[in-house]
């Protein structure tokens, strides 16, 4: 049994993005701010520390899940992605990234990273998902700006032009 | 000046040859928010050494701040400082108001708190976790007062006053009158009236508040970066509150910005606020609002109530219109506001030709969060009682809706139009906009879709809305507020100046800037292909930075991204510096060429002469001719090549001395039209087809107007359908979360069909007008419109959610058989959740009633009370755990007994405070013999505010009646098996106990 | 926004979270999913002084058939137990009834388990394990006992558990039905149900009838198929209580039991 006393601070080791880290957390201390703040990972963006926007969902394992409802300390050892992952070193864009920008799938662009993490997920699991399928995964996310019409479509043509390169 | 006749087409136009502007261009943006490299303002780096700050907010509608005690709190290693409004009130001025009624607000509360989430404290620690630990240590105690939350009632005599200073809610009030309205009202063949209220919401950026400030102290300036949103007549505001010239407060905003449809206005008392905490502190201070906050108390569009009336003709024709309108700005009157009352004022009479015209506005004050900027800004408001008037009068004089909207538009061929209320509509034609939505086929098949459903007994609707969608605000409009004579003396308002920089590099490498904050709408890429098409240039090789800096920057008032100022406004101002840009560089090649200026043109990155093509030189090179060698410029040109550009159009007048004021620059119009269907089962609004036709002149770039287009429709369905911040009647605030506050996800979203007509405006040089605020405006109004066809209803309150429908559809419900005794349930009937029950206890009524009377006694039966003191004759205080699973917190409690009839019933009443918030409520107990014992029945009213109520709602309704019937349940257990000792105890103190409370009476 | 601190506790088998949930008292809390408990953290309405995390006890990551039921451990994800490849044909309910769980991204994370933990009578698997008759097994220092759902959820976030027991499986019986209906009403998918329905076919004549969120548990009846089924829908509403939030009224609710609970009978008979 391991335990961690209350405002102790221990290191958490973790693979972010295909590089190892180690950063110091609190148990308490949530892991989209330990993304943030210890490891400098500003692509986790936080919207609402309950669980309901996804503007902070990342792959935890490879399956997408809240960050702000994940303990940073329970993120010891394991794989962690982010949207940062998703474009090439260069930059180039990979069929999802790309068919976001094609449909306008995004504007002020801060719950964008949250969704490209759940579609990741889904066409990983799903290469060929059906359209509501693809709108109930992005139902699990809020997007004020888009009105999510172009998200759905950037997606169906992700699935279209094959799954995403990662 | 005459407008050019529209260009019609349906859908986005093909990119292809000729120029930029006007091609669906997809975003330059993108590619760094696709890839996680958004830089919003969290995401910059603060100053090392840099300290954190949490807001302390109140948990009461309205109370007196009796004491704050911050020892605890300070104490606790890592908190720097805990900052109340006395040190605020020390250190800053109130904001400024509009109106001239005394209603002083400092950013922290000062005395007295107004609403639920009004900040009380700011706690600055070292990391936010402490913060937040802090803040459960702060010791604050309050005297509550009555709240007033309903926008009518408030304006009655003997309402609690929000600020009893200004001596009455209602404040600002004026009267207008256009044309001779009394006359038009005396002749109508029919006068058809309503009441119709706009509900309040807002449009929740995802990204919340940041503010990182820093004090100067040797300069004593104050340098804040934020993602503020403008308008920048805020930064006034904010530097007169600071007590600094506006050369001393340095506000900056980031590269990218998490959304703000006017919400990010409303940071600045924050500004003002962490400025003052970094003072305080000596160090730089961030503040990251988090959604509970923001929901509690960032900002929210106003609530308004309109009573609307029209005097009609037999045939439909409108010949006069009379609104009241009472607006409710919650508990402060915030810069710009009341802009929402004002900013259509021109326009009042929205798409329809309609001469006569009156006019009163009132200002109201409540105990809600105060108001502020929201996209469509007074639009929703006005065209929600607007377009259902005309819907009513569809009904009432027995003719077809679209018959009525036909019948009353402005017709085609008479623009500019100058409106009853003054605006100038620059250009359009509104029934040619209409005809193409309802044609082929369209609306038939709305019309058969509506019929089939009849048909079947289901309840299906057909509604529209017509809205004039106004585009970059006269800053004079809200001066509309004071009568002519106080105009005259403080001088005219008016104009919106616009103001953008080309600037050039002595590598030809041109970099843009402009007075309009990122918020997500793509201006870097609309803005690159203006200029690229001025210079000759690709889009791509022109940097936008829209940053703002407003100590370097080139600003204004009016700056900011609002109110549709930039297509009409900031883009016609880069459009203009990168002219002079062009002008200056054709001037240079020409001389460099040997040509004449006018034979030069900038295309394909060369300057080149137009009559012979080969003489040419890179754009560079001419370029950095500006730069490097000022020898070879003609004569009398400046070296150098930056252009910063002002754009300030003429037709933005000030207001008339009658009141006219043309409240805008371009006015577009949007034609709705849908069919919703009442889900039998669920009461649920579905639509069932949407059709949205714009004309918003020009389009700059479609894709990204019709991208502005499609999220103002989901935020209009929000509005109609889901989103509301509920309070009740006593001021407690209860859409915390995102669970109860709904935003709307990918599953509620119809499909939008989009039809475009362009009518270029004749006042701008682009001919673009504003496009992004229309369906905010629409959408409510068109499904309010359907719902109140299909339940053939005449008023449709908003938003219909499935209990509101409910309520209209539903009768009264059939009694229960009377076989059910069941237990009834707590309820929120209203304001308060109220309950009764029921226990038998195996003792007397004597000593039932001395357990209830025994503080000892009342320790042992109270759940989770970890102390019980008497603390006056009837007057318990009590420290107590209290909840429902785990949902737990500590209180402080404190009862008192009245109206105590010996042996038989008692009333309790108290209030408790903790961090989950507060309670208040009140209860009656009796005891009546029964065999072996006493049957003990109760009923209690408890209101919850603060936390508990704002967040746990749906759960914690319930928990108020699972502690008041555990605590019966301890006393029923307690007294069914009292040892001896505690029973002896009881009956000794009972006997003291009574002698002391019933005096002569036992 | 942000938990106030507590001991964090990563026991590698049963008996040593047992031994921390005994140490650490009343106020420790188990850690499976966090889909509720995290948030409800972070909004700090929970004290906690201890979480002891069991998400990666091997021990609780099982699902097998023991018996005539399904036994879903307790670090058991909601997308894994929809995953099942027996679901449709021996968990029918189920099948229908997981995917209003929350959304993708919260099944992803949130367990069967802590579900039925966190006891919120709108829940759908606290629901469909009371309709199927299922069981909750506890374990504490002096073993381990079972439970009937019935018995174990008391009331609005509520249940037997002592303080120093912890839900280890959830049994569901299998086979119940060869088909199954669910329907929920909520305003907006994947939100709390306001009324949440569901019904499976007994036997020829009888279906079983469950109803969440209009009570403080679920409400679990038999519908006798002889008789008229309106008769016994409107005797069954009155027996529900009906709590009022922002949105509902108890009459709203027992109106929307009334309208969808014969349609969920029609779907489960079909």
């Amino acid at each position: 049994m391991s335990e961690i006393e209350k405002g102790a601070r221990v290191p958490v080791q973790l693979v972010l993005n295909g590089t190892a880290h180690t950063g110091f957390a609190e148990s308490r201390m949530l892991l989209s701010d330990f993304l943030r703040e210890v490891l400098g990972a500003t692509d986790v963006h936080v919207g609402c520390e309950h669980g309901v926007c996804g503007c902070c969902t990342v792959l935890i394992d490879g399956v997408a899940a809240r960050s702000c409802l994940t303990l940073a300390v329970q993120a010891e050892a394991t794989t962690i992605e982010t949207a940062s992952s998703l474009a090439s070193a260069d930059g180039e864009l990979n069929h999802l990234q790309a068919a976001f920008r094609k449909h306008h799938a995004l504007q002020c662009g801060f719950c964008t990273p949250g969704i490209l993490m759940s579609l990741t997920d889904l066409l990983r699991r799903e290469p060929e998902p059906t359209r509501e399928r693809v709108v109930d995964v992005v139902s699990g996310h809020l997007c004020r700006c888009t009105g999510y019409s172009g998200i759905i479509d950037a997606a169906m043509d992700a699935v279209n032009a094959g799954s995403p390169k990662t | 000046m005459s407008a050019p006749a529209p260009i019609e087409h349906a859908g986005l136009r093909p990119a292809g040859e000729g120029p930029h502007v006007g091609r669906a261009l997809p975003r330059k943006e993108d590619a760094a928010l696709l890839s996680g490299r958004g830089r919003f303002a969290d995401d910059v780096a603060a100053p090392p050494g840099t300290l954190v700050a949490h807001v302390l907010r109140s948990p009461h509608a309205h109370a007196m701040i009796q004491r704050i005690d911050i020892k605890a709190a300070l104490a606790l290693p890592g908190v720097r400082a805990v900052i109340t409004g006395d040190d605020i009130r020390k250190l800053s001025d109130p904001f400024l108001v509009a109106v001239k009624e005394p209603l002083p607000q400092w950013a922290l509360a000062v005395e007295r708190v107004r609403y639920v989430g009004e900040p009380v404290a700011v706690i600055v620690a070292t990391s936010r976790y402490i913060a937040e630990d802090a803040s459960e240590l702060v010791e604050i105690t309050y005297e509550p007062l009555p709240a007033i939350i309903d926008t009518r009632e408030a304006m009655k005599e003997g309402a609690p006053l929000v600020h009893p200073e200004a001596r009455s809610n209602a404040v600002g009030k004026r009267s207008f009158r256009y044309g001779d309205p009394e006359t038009a009202f005396a002749e109508a063949d029919a006068v058809v009236e309503l009441t119709v209220e706009y509900p309040r919401n807002s449009f929740t950026p995802m990204e919340c508040f940041v503010v990182v400030a820093e004090y100067r102290a040797h300069e004593q300036s104050y340098d804040v970066l934020s993602n503020f949103q403008g308008p920048f007549s805020a930064h006034p505001v904010m530097a007169r509150a600071l007590r600094v010239p506006g050369n001393r407060l340095r506000l900056r905003t980031p590269a990218d910005s998490g959304g703000s449809f006017g919400i990010k206005l409303s940071v600045f008392p924050y500004i003002v606020l962490m400025g003052l905490a970094s003072r305080i502190v000596g160090k730089p201070v961030k503040w990251v609002e988090d959604r509970l906050e923001h929901l509690l108390a960032a900002s929210a569009g106003p609530n308004r109530v309109t009573n609307i009336a029209a005097a009609v003709k037999r045939d439909g024709r409108i010949t006069a219109l009379r609104m009241d309108q009472m607006e409710d700005y919650g508990a402060f009157l915030r810069a710009p506001m009341p802009g929402p009352l004002y900013r259509m004022h021109g326009a009042s009479t929205g798409a329809y030709d309609i001469k006569n015209l009156s006019v009163s506005n009132t200002i109201v004050l409540t105990n809600k969060a105060p108001a502020g900027l929201i996209r469509g800004f007074g639009g929703p408001q006005l065209y929600l009682a607007l377009e259902r008037l005309i819907q009513r009068i569809s009904v009432e004089l027995g003719i077809d809706h679209i018959e009525i909207i036909r019948r009353n538009l402005i017709p085609g061929g008479v623009f500019p139009y100058k409106a009853a209320a003054g605006a100038l509509y620059d250009s359009g034609d509104y029934p040619k906009a209409v005809e193409i939505a309802l044609g082929s086929g369209r609306y038939d098949a709305l019309v058969r879709r509506r019929n089939e459903a009849r048909a079947s007994g289901r309840h299906y609707g057909i509604g529209f809305a017509v809205v004039v969608e106004p585009g970059m605000s006269n800053m004079g409009y809200l001066s509309t507020l004071l009568p002519h004579a106080v105009r005259e003396r403080t001088g005219p308002k008016n104009g919106a100046v616009s103001l953008a920089t080309v600037n050039v590099d002595p590598l030809g490498a041109v970099t843009v800037t402009a007075d309009a904050p990122v918020q997500g709408q793509g201006h870097a890429t609309t803005l690159s292909q203006i200029v690229a098409d001025q210079l000759g240039l690709d889009p791509d090789d022109i940097t936008v930075n829209l940053e703002m800096d407003t100590q370097k920057d080139a600003w204004s008032i009016a700056s900011g991204t609002y109110s549709c100022r930039f297509s009409p406004g900031t883009a016609v101002a880069a459009h203009m510096a990168a002219e002079r840009i062009r002008d200056k560089l054709l001037r240079i090649a020409a001389k460099q060429l040997n040509v004449l200026p006018d034979d030069v043109e900038l295309a394909d990155g060369k300057a080149r002469s137009r009559s012979n093509p080969d003489n040419a030189l890179p754009f560079a090179r001419v370029a950095g001719t500006a730069h490097w060698s000022p020898v070879m410029l003609p004569d009398g040109m400046e070296p150098g090549l930056r252009e910063t550009a002002t754009w300030c159009p003429p037709e933005l007048e000030p207001p008339s001395r009658d009141d006219r004021i043309n409240t805008s620059l371009t006015y577009g119009f949007v034609f709705d039209m849908c069919g919703i269907e009442i889900d039998p089962v669920t009461f649920q609004v579905r639509v069932d087809r949407y059709v949205s036709m714009h004309d918003a002149g020009s389009l700059l770039n479609p894709l990204l107007a019709e991208g502005q287009m499609k999220g103002a429709f989901v935020q209009g369905l929000a509005s109609a359908l889901y989103e509301e911040f509920i309070y009740d009647e006593r001021g407690s605030f209860l859409t915390g979360t995102f669970a109860d506050y709904l935003v709307p996800t990918a599953h509620e979203v119809p499909a939008l069909e989009l039809l475009h007509i362009e009518s270029p405006s004749p006042f701008t040089p682009l001919g673009a007008k504003g496009l992004a605020e229309g369906n905010c405006m629409s959408v409510p109004a068109c499904i309010a419109n359907a719902i109140a066809d299909a339940l053939r209803v005449k008023e449709v309150p908003l938003p219909a959610s499935p209990r509101r429908i409910h309520a209209i559809l539903a009768g009264p419900e059939a009694k229960p058989p009377s076989t059910h005794t069941h237990a009834v349930a707590p309820s929120r009937g209203g304001r308060d959740i109220t309950g009764r029950g029921s226990f038998d206890v195996k003792a007397s009524p004597a000593d039932v009633w001395h357990s209830l009377l025994d503080p000892a006694a009342l320790k042992a039966v109270i759940p989770g009370c970890h102390s019980l003191e008497l603390e006056s004759e009837n007057a318990y205080r009590a420290d107590v755990s209290l909840g429902v699973g785990p949902v737990r917190g500590r209180f402080v409690a404190h009862v008192r007994l009245s109206d105590l009839e010996l042996e038989r019933s008692a009333q309790l009443s108290g209030d408790l405070a903790g961090a989950l918030g507060a309670a208040s409520g009140g209860g009656h107990v009796r005891l009546s013999p029964i065999a072996g014992g006493t049957r003990l029945d109760y009923d209690y009213t408890v209101t919850l505010s603060g936390k508990a109520a704002a967040v746990g709602g749906r759960l914690l309704d319930s928990a108020a009646d699972i502690v008041i019937r555990k605590f019966f349940e301890g006393l029923a257990r307690h007294m069914a098996t009292p040892d001896t000792s505690a029973g002896e105890r009881f009956l000794a103190r009972f006997w003291r106990g009574l002698a002391k409370l019933l005096g002569g009476r036992a | 926004m942000k938990p106030r601190p507590f001991t964090y506790v990563r026991p590698h088998s049963v008996a040593e979270a047992v031994a921390a949930l005994s140490r650490h008292g009343e106020s420790a809390r188990i850690l499976a999913g966090g889909q509720s408990l995290v948030a409800m953290l972070n909004l700090r309405l929970v004290e906690a002084s201890a979480i002891i995390d069991i998400s990666r006890l091997t021990e609780l990551s099982n699902m097998r058939v023991v018996g005539n039921a399904l036994e879903v451990g307790a670090a058991v994800t909601q997308n894994r137990l929809l995953t099942w490849p027996d679901l449709a044909k021996r968990l029918p309910l189920l099948a229908v009834a997981l995917p209003n769980v929350g959304h993708f991204q919260t099944r992803n994370r949130g367990t069967v388990c802590g579900s039925i933990a966190h006891a919120d009578p709108s829940s759908e698997i606290p629901l469909s394990l009371a309709m199927l008759g299922g069981e909750v097994v506890l374990a504490s220092p002096r073993g381990t006992r079972t439970l009937k759902a019935q018995e174990f959820q008391t009331g609005v976030l509520s249940t037997s558990r002592a303080p120093d027991e912890m839900i280890i499986a959830g049994r569901f019986p299998l086979d119940k039905s060869r088909t199954a209906a669910f329907r929920e009403v909520s305003r907006r998918q994947g939100d709390f149900a306001i009324v949440a329905i569901g019904a499976y076919l007994k036997d020829a004549d009888t279906i079983c009838l469950g109803i969440g969120g209009a009570a403080d548990r679920p409400f679990v009846t038999d519908i006798a198929l002889g008789k008229p089924v309106t008769d016994q829908i409107e005797d069954i509403v009155w027996q529900l209580g009906g709590h009022e939030d922002i949105h509902a009224t108890p009459h709203m609710r027992r109106d929307l039991v009334r309208r969808l609970a014969p349609i969920v009978i029609e779907e489960a008979r079909a």
